[in-house]
């Protein structure tokens, strides 16, 4: 493999702690690596910022409900189509890009590593499908167990080895990464048109109440020291005056100490957490409770969670929230689409404008910058979009600008129609906080990179780390208009993915060696569980049990990070 | 010893049976037997190992429309120059076939600038635009036979078409809610024919031939407790109209499974849009679903792999550079009948059956090549006839169910002696185009 030095950067690096000094980088074999011979290919960053390969903690990417909106959204592609070139496949789509566009712009931005956010397991070979037709960057992605059968009978009657028993199994058998819950036992309360608005809200029938479906599952994540913390989208999200319910959530993880060997300190992610922080009691009083969330959040070691910017664009919406999509048709009257997954899940898609001449959409903005900005540790908040919830992830160099210019903010603030209602709801006209590029690091890379059990991997640039660089033609003090940092977010000038130069001056050069990611916890021969999931599959499921499982050659370069819980 | 291969998936139609347990001979050659396949199914399997019947090497037609057998490589030389010529070549079909081997073939399509386009072209791909137009609500067919008690068959006939559809997961199946099976459950059937699937029904709608829309539109109203004009609506008569709307009202999770009677009549995609929305309405009052009963066993798959490579799931059109889609003129129909195409390829289709005539007399006429186990209508007008291992019998690859679930079938017997696979053919066509395209 080719070695290559990268010089006379300046250097961004929360894992070696190296704040902005002017360093060489050197890689080899698909390392980082101290020094290299004379033979490396030297590229010159004199001027620019160099940083780790940016890691994407929640992204909805591939999978069933990605393709039904791409399928369903043809207007989508309007004026967004690339024709192929020497290195790419032809590519298009806006807020949801085929998954070669999605390589592609993820790479171009200096993402190296992301991760699908919700897996129906029944659906797991689709989403590997796509994650293999997605090119250069490495991904994993997390199977939904918030409305699972399965886990609601052994956490209802206590049966916590079971509960990581079956947890175990069906990781194996998706290829999946980590615990993901969404709704819990709201999704499966839609199967009967219905939902559950607080975290103890039973489950019609199963009756077991959200919290203890999140603790329940919390707690087996711990037994078993999986890398990731559970990650959590919790009830009522997008309702205002939902603030309530997301510190209640919160609170089932207090004074909860981590267990694992993967560095991670959180017990808890909570994603999207703009659509979590609203107060008032209707639209007309609907208002920003950043604040509230964030001293909760600050004050909690034990926890990480990423903002879900939105970005003023025409999205689709995309959740295994099931009954939330059908709530958003009912106030934006545009198409809906769901699916229910038997056992498993649900889930349902809506396109949606987030409008700036809305006062409600511009609180919502405000929302997810107030989040990052009241976060006294960059190293547990991380950005998002929710991709493509609250915004395409193209958006991230716009959400950096914001972040790390008041200007641009208070520009956009005075914008708005609503512009009195919407400073009035919220605080961000008051906080003159500027990210720096370092906390952007830390947001960006070492953070979610830490979150995810993978510090050791990914989001840093110590040797012995994957070779994952991004180099920016950007000098953080010599910022002329905040416009630059959008510009040079945009496209970097290098991305190196595993030692190989995949991005040059903004252009595809190779489409890497791309991983997928998973976890393979082993557990001890647990016969219940075995017998129980064949019961299940016999009487419940209409596939075959034997049918179930994503066979190896569609995770064809997979990355296994082995557990031991036994 | 024979040996049996449980767990088999069932190459034929969109229901995609994962429970089939096949017997073959002592030497793992020939299938013996097939267990708990339907009819259509079994035939599959057994018809399959009739070698002896079989085209086992590329044909090429003669002037004096004879066949001369080809080798694998002539067919591949032939194919390969024929899309690389064409300035706008038609690669049709694909709903027979693997997922894998669909990706093989776009990557020649994006090379070649062709049209993609699968059989939803003369089938559900109206259901496709309605979906674009309006959504759709749905859920997979667990969720049915876990849940539903109240089951609506418009414009089908699983009786004969899906014919295990109905004692898999609509009808008959006791679920996890629905322990007492057929008991608990109340059946609507929509047709204008007395079939088989209606001789099953609590309520059977004879709708006039074509007034599909009309009956659609007289639920949603009925649903919502509106009053309706006329004694007879579609055809039907208006009690039946309102008992219907009550029943549909009265259930605790319903579904609407749905095919080519609706989709290709009168109508077409404006009736899916309707049924879509009395689905939808429906979820104002309790939880409602809607199916498409899709045909070929992979079509679902072909629309799921146009989807995350190009963004569009039938009629795709690569021929500027960059996707277009823009059915009613990027279709295969609407192509063939202007005559823009250039070449065809057929794979896993048979539109020689299937098409106007006009556009069967396009495809004769041009340059062509017909990827096919069997010999078809299809096959008998192309230029070379190329015969691959069976999709599901003799080779395995990824399949979507028509609720989108995919399932990786199986390979039970090898294919006959030295036959190559759709995947195989097409990695050797894309290498010879590349090698083509590159001078």
């Amino acid at each position: 493999m080719s070695e290559y030095i990268i010089k006379n950067g300046t250097v961004y690096d929360p894992k070696t702690g190296v704040k902005g000094e002017v360093k060489d980088i050197c890689v080899k074999d698909g390392k980082i690596v101290e020094k290299v011979s004379s033979k490396a290919k030297s590229l010159d960053a004199k001027g620019k910022s160099v940083m780790a390969g940016a890691v994407e903690v929640h992204a909805h990417v591939a999978g069933p409900k990605v393709n039904e909106g791409r399928n369903y959204r043809p207007e989508d592609k309007l004026f967004s189509y690339k024709p192929g070139g020497k290195n790419t496949r032809m590519s298009g789509g806006f807020s949801i890009p085929t998954t070669f566009k999605t390589g592609y712009e993820y790479a171009r931005m200096g993402y190296t590593t992301v991760m699908e956010a919700a897996m129906p397991p029944l659906y797991a070979r689709h989403v590997h499908e796509e994650i293999k037709d997605t090119p250069i960057i490495d991904e994993g992605a997390f199977p939904v167990f918030g409305n699972n059968w399965f886990v609601f009978e052994y956490l209802k009657n206590n049966e916590m080895d079971n509960v990581m028993a079956y947890i175990s199994w069906l990781l194996k058998t998706t290829r999946g990464y980590a615990i993901k819950i969404v709704n819990p036992g709201g999704s499966e309360a839609w199967g009967w048109g219905e939902n559950c608005n607080t975290i103890h809200d039973p489950v019609p029938y199963f009756d077991i109440t959200p919290a203890e479906i999140m603790k329940g599952l919390l707690t087996a994540n711990e037994k078993m020291g999986l890398p990731h913390s559970i990650h959590v989208h919790t009830n009522n999200l997008g309702n205002p005056g939902n603030y309530e319910t997301t510190l209640d959530t919160f609170k089932l993880s207090q004074g909860i100490k981590a267990t694992n060997k993967f560095g991670r300190e959180q017990v808890l992610h909570h994603t999207h957490v703009q659509f979590h922080s609203y107060g008032g009691d209707s639209w007309a009083t609907f208002e920003s409770k950043a604040k509230d969330v964030m001293d909760y959040v600050n004050a909690n070691k034990n926890m990480t969670m990423d903002l879900g910017c939105v970005t003023l664009d025409e999205t689709t919406t995309m959740t295994a929230d099931g009954p939330f999509e059908h709530h958003l048709t009912t106030l934006n009257h545009l198409k809906w689409a769901n699916v229910d997954v038997e056992l498993e899940t649900s889930s349902g898609i809506v396109p949606y404008v987030y409008d700036p001449n809305i006062k409600v959409c511009a609180i919502q903005w405000a929302i997810g910058l107030e989040l990052a900005l009241y976060a006294k540790d960059p190293m547990r908040v991380f950005v998002t979009t929710d991709h493509p919830n609250a915004g395409p992830f193209t958006r991230y160099p716009r959400i950096f600008k914001w972040l790390m210019s008041n200007a641009s903010r208070q520009e956009m603030l005075k914008g708005f129609k609503n512009s009195d209602k919407v400073i009035a709801a919220t605080d961000l006209a008051s906080l003159d906080r500027e990210i720096t590029l370092y906390e952007l690091a830390q947001m960006t890379r070492a953070g979610p990179a830490k979150s995810l059990g993978l510090e050791s991997m990914y989001g840093g640039l110590a040797p012995g780390m994957e070779a994952d660089v991004a180099v920016y033609d950007f000098d953080e003090g010599k910022v002329a208009s905040p416009e630059d940092i959008e510009k040079a977010f945009s496209s970097a000038e290098y991305v190196i993915k595993s030692g190989t130069l995949v991005v040059d001056h903004g252009e595809i050069v190779s489409n890497g060696n791309k991983r997928t990611l998973w976890v393979d916890a082993k557990v001890p021969v647990n016969s219940q569980v075995e017998r129980d999931v064949q019961m299940k599959f016999l009487k419940y499921y209409s596939v075959n049990l034997n049918n179930y499982e994503v066979s190896d050659h569609y995770v064809p370069n997979p990355y296994v990070i082995e557990v031991d819980t036994n | 010893m024979t040996k049996t291969i449980t767990d088999v998936i069932c190459p034929f139609c969109g229901t995609l049976c994962d429970d089939l347990i096949v017997t073959t001979d002592d030497e793992g050659k020939k299938v013996v037997a097939v267990d708990n396949a339907c009819a259509i199914g079994a035939e599959k399997f057994i018809h399959s190992s009739d070698h002896a019947h079989r085209v086992t090497r590329p044909r090429k037609m003669q002037d004096d429309g004879t066949y001369k057998e080809i080798s694998y490589n002539e067919a591949i030389e032939h194919t390969a120059q024929i899309l690389a010529k064409a300035k706008k070549p038609l690669m049709y079909g694909w709903s027979s076939t693997s997922c894998e081997a669909q990706s093989v073939g776009h990557e020649i399509a994006e090379l070649c600038g062709a049209v993609v386009d699968n059989t939803a072209a003369v089938c559900h791909g109206t259901t496709l635009i309605a979906v674009q137009n309006v959504g759709i609500p749905s859920c997979t067919l667990g969720e049915v036979k876990n849940r539903a008690d109240r089951i609506i068959f418009w414009g089908c006939n699983p009786a004969h078409a899906h014919p295990r559809h109905m004692s898999r997961y609509s009808i008959f199946p006791r679920g996890y809610f629905t322990g007492k099976g057929h008991k608990q459950r109340k059946i609507i059937v929509v047709d204008p024919r007395c079939t088989d699937t209606s001789s099953l029904a609590d309520i059977h709608l004879q709708v006039e031939q074509g007034y599909d829309y009309e009956l659609l539109q007289a639920l949603r109203a009925a649903v919502r407790g509106q009053p309706l004009a006329g004694d007879v609506i579609a055809g039907v008569p208006k009690e039946k109209v309102y008992e219907a709307a009550d029943l549909l009202k009265s259930g605790r999770f319903g579904v609407i499974f749905f095919g080519m009677g609706v989709t290709q009549s009168l109508g077409k995609d404006h009736n899916i849009d309707a049924a879509i929305c009395l689905t939808k309405d429906l979820n104002d009052y309790t939880k409602f679903s809607i199916v498409a009963m899709r045909g070929h066993y992979n079509v679902t798959g072909s629309g799921q792999v146009l989807g995350w490579q190009f963004g569009f799931p039938y009629s795709v059109d690569l021929s500027r550079g960059f996707a277009r889609y823009n059915p009613g003129e990027t279709g295969s129909v609407e192509i063939l009948k202007r005559q823009e195409a250039d070449a065809i390829f057929v794979l896993g289709s048979d539109p020689g059956a299937h098409f106007p005539m006009q556009c069967v007399k396009e495809i004769s006429r041009l340059p062509s090549v017909a990827i096919d186990p069997h010999i078809t209508p299809t096959t008998e007008i192309c230029d070379v006839h190329v015969p691959v291992a069976f999709v599901g019998v003799e080779v395995g690859g990824n399949c979507y169910r028509m609720d989108n679930v995919p399932i990786e079938a199986r390979k039970v017997v090898d294919p006959p002696e030295g036959m190559m696979t759709d995947q195989e053919f097409l990695s050797a066509v894309l290498k010879r185009v590349q090698e083509l395209k590159s001078n």
